[in-house]
């Protein structure tokens, strides 16, 4: 019964969300576009498939994955967890766990990151299957594990962030010039897709635990940057995998 | 009947395998790193459950509902061949689907408290309140902008290199001049914006808007949408933290 209260929540809490997505639509279709809509009915029976099923997904993460994540991070950034015992001072090799911590939450999250299976299927569809499906959420989403551990090196050391994200961004430069021009607007694309439902939340709370309890950061002003290291990565390894394809194709 | 039961078992199966890093993560360090049992056993269970059905029924509604109406409007924008419209058009969803956006809402109100915090505004909440709400609208209206600029980018063929690299200048200057309390929100602020069903409308819209104008590559020309949408806020966010 409480399940069942919990789900017509979660279901309200997302229709809430779509209301303005639905609101525009209409109106642009019946005021401007005056036609009607292709297979009216499945086009409604597969939007509330959508609106069910990321209920559902949002419930589930809220239940299971989300304060077990949250818990953990905490458990990991906590001194008690890292001096293990020891009274020396800590410095940045101290903190291994949390490297790879971030690394395979930020892989597995945006594995499942339900925004860029769409992009990635429709990218599949266009590209008539040169791009995998497959291989572009893995490049993505090795992104974004290299770009979550990073930051997380950064908090730790205290380095300002945009020395990291503009050197970044430099790369992503110069990787322009190099890399085949069908990819480049993808790879653009999936630096934002890649932060939402699923990664956001979790990648938050590493940030702010480690702030918090990393001595002389500022939670305010070092728990922030993460999403911003994970949406510049991807880009470089989305590119980095077309480039590598382009090469091994030519050798 | 039969085979739509198998259709559904095969694409569950296909979301668990989605989701199968995650708890084999979770999994591997709550019990050999931090050593803990997992509280809650059946919680977790039930919540899994509902993950896994969830991704599959929204992947599968996605290709009957999303994609055909992103793909539609565009082709019949296309035909109808008013530009004014379908910039309207693009404004009001990068607009909409942003300025509710519950990440977005929960960042203003952090920024807020960084901002009263660093003594940028009156420790007051009132004052907090409007920050917030101005941050929100400014991003909204940003990604509003950004779905114009790339949805005209797709109309005239503009290539998008220089675009966005002259957009991530313009974020390295502005990241010199702007108090140094907003840089991490504003860099935040470009990945939060974009939604999941934000996501596959904006990126149908371009695809179909590119594949019904002669001359013009899906792959080339129809993606980018989201990229102008996740850097303007950066631009903007920054813009209003040096203004405030």
């Amino acid at each position: 019964m409480e399940l069942l209260t919990e789900i017509v929540n979660s279901l309200r809490y997302t229709v809430y969300d779509v209301i303005p997505i639905v609101l525009i639509i209409v109106f642009f279709q019946l005021l401007v576009i005056r036609r009607p809509i292709a297979n009216l009915k499945r086009v409604i029976t597969g939007f509330i498939y959508v609106l069910i099923g990321l209920s559902l997904f949002l419930l589930g993460l809220e239940k299971a994955l989300f304060p077990l994540g949250r818990i953990m991070a905490e458990q990991l950034t906590s001194p008690a967890f890292i001096l293990n015992g020891s009274e020396n001072a800590l410095s940045w090799q101290d903190y291994y766990w949390v490297y790879i911590f971030a690394f395979a939450i930020g892989f597995s999250t945006t594995v499942a990151e339900p925004a860029l299976i769409a992009v990635a299927i429709k990218a599949n569809q266009v590209s008539a299957g040169t791009i995998s499906v497959q291989g572009l959420r893995t490049a993505v989403a090795l992104g974004v594990a290299l770009g979550i551990s990073l930051g997380s090196y950064r908090i730790i050391t205290g380095t300002p962030l945009h020395y990291f994200i503009i050197s970044g961004y430099l790369i992503v430069v110069i990787q322009t010039f190099f890399a085949p021009r069908m990819i480049v607007p993808l790879a653009y694309d999936s630096g934002g897709v890649t932060t939402s439902t699923v990664t956001v939340p979790l990648v938050t709370a590493l940030g702010l635990g480690l702030a918090e309890s990393v001595p002389g950061r500022n939670a305010l002003i070092d728990g922030f940057g993460l999403i911003a290291f994970a949406s510049l990565f991807p880009m470089i390894t989305v590119m980095a995998y077309a480039q590598l394809a382009a090469f091994r194709a030519k050798h | 009947m039969n085979q739509a039961f198998f259709a559904l078992l095969k694409s569950m199966s296909e979301s668990l395998r989605d989701l199968l890093p995650i708890i084999l993560v979770i999994a591997f360090f709550q019990l050999f790193v931090l050593q803990q049992s997992i509280p809650n056993f059946i919680d977790i269970l039930t919540g899994t459950f509902f993950v896994v059905l969830g991704l599959t029924f929204f992947i599968y509604g996605l290709n009957m509902s999303l994609f055909p109406i992103g793909d539609s409007m565009a082709h019949a924008f296309a035909r109808k061949g008013s530009v004014g419209w379908l910039l309207l058009f693009a404004f009001a969803l990068g607009f909409g689907t942003t300025v509710a956006e519950p990440a977005l809402i929960a960042v203003s109100k952090e920024a807020a408290a960084v901002a009263a915090n660093a003594g940028m505004i009156e420790q007051l909440s009132s004052a907090r309140h409007s920050y917030a709400t101005n941050l929100r609208y400014t991003v909204a209206v940003s990604v509003g902008l950004a779905i114009v600029i790339g949805v005209l980018r797709i109309l005239r063929g503009w290539s998008i290199h220089y675009m966005i690299m002259g957009g991530y200048l313009l974020v390295v200057i502005m990241t010199s001049f702007a108090p140094e309390e907003i840089i991490g929100i504003a860099y935040d602020s470009g990945g939060v914006t974009t939604s999941t069903i934000t996501v596959p409308l904006v990126t149908a819209l371009g695809v179909g808007l590119a594949s019904s104008i002669e001359g013009r590559s899906p792959l080339v020309d129809g993606f980018g949408l989201i990229a102008f949408a996740s850097l303007t806020p950066i631009i903007f966010v920054m813009g209003f933290g040096m203004l405030v």
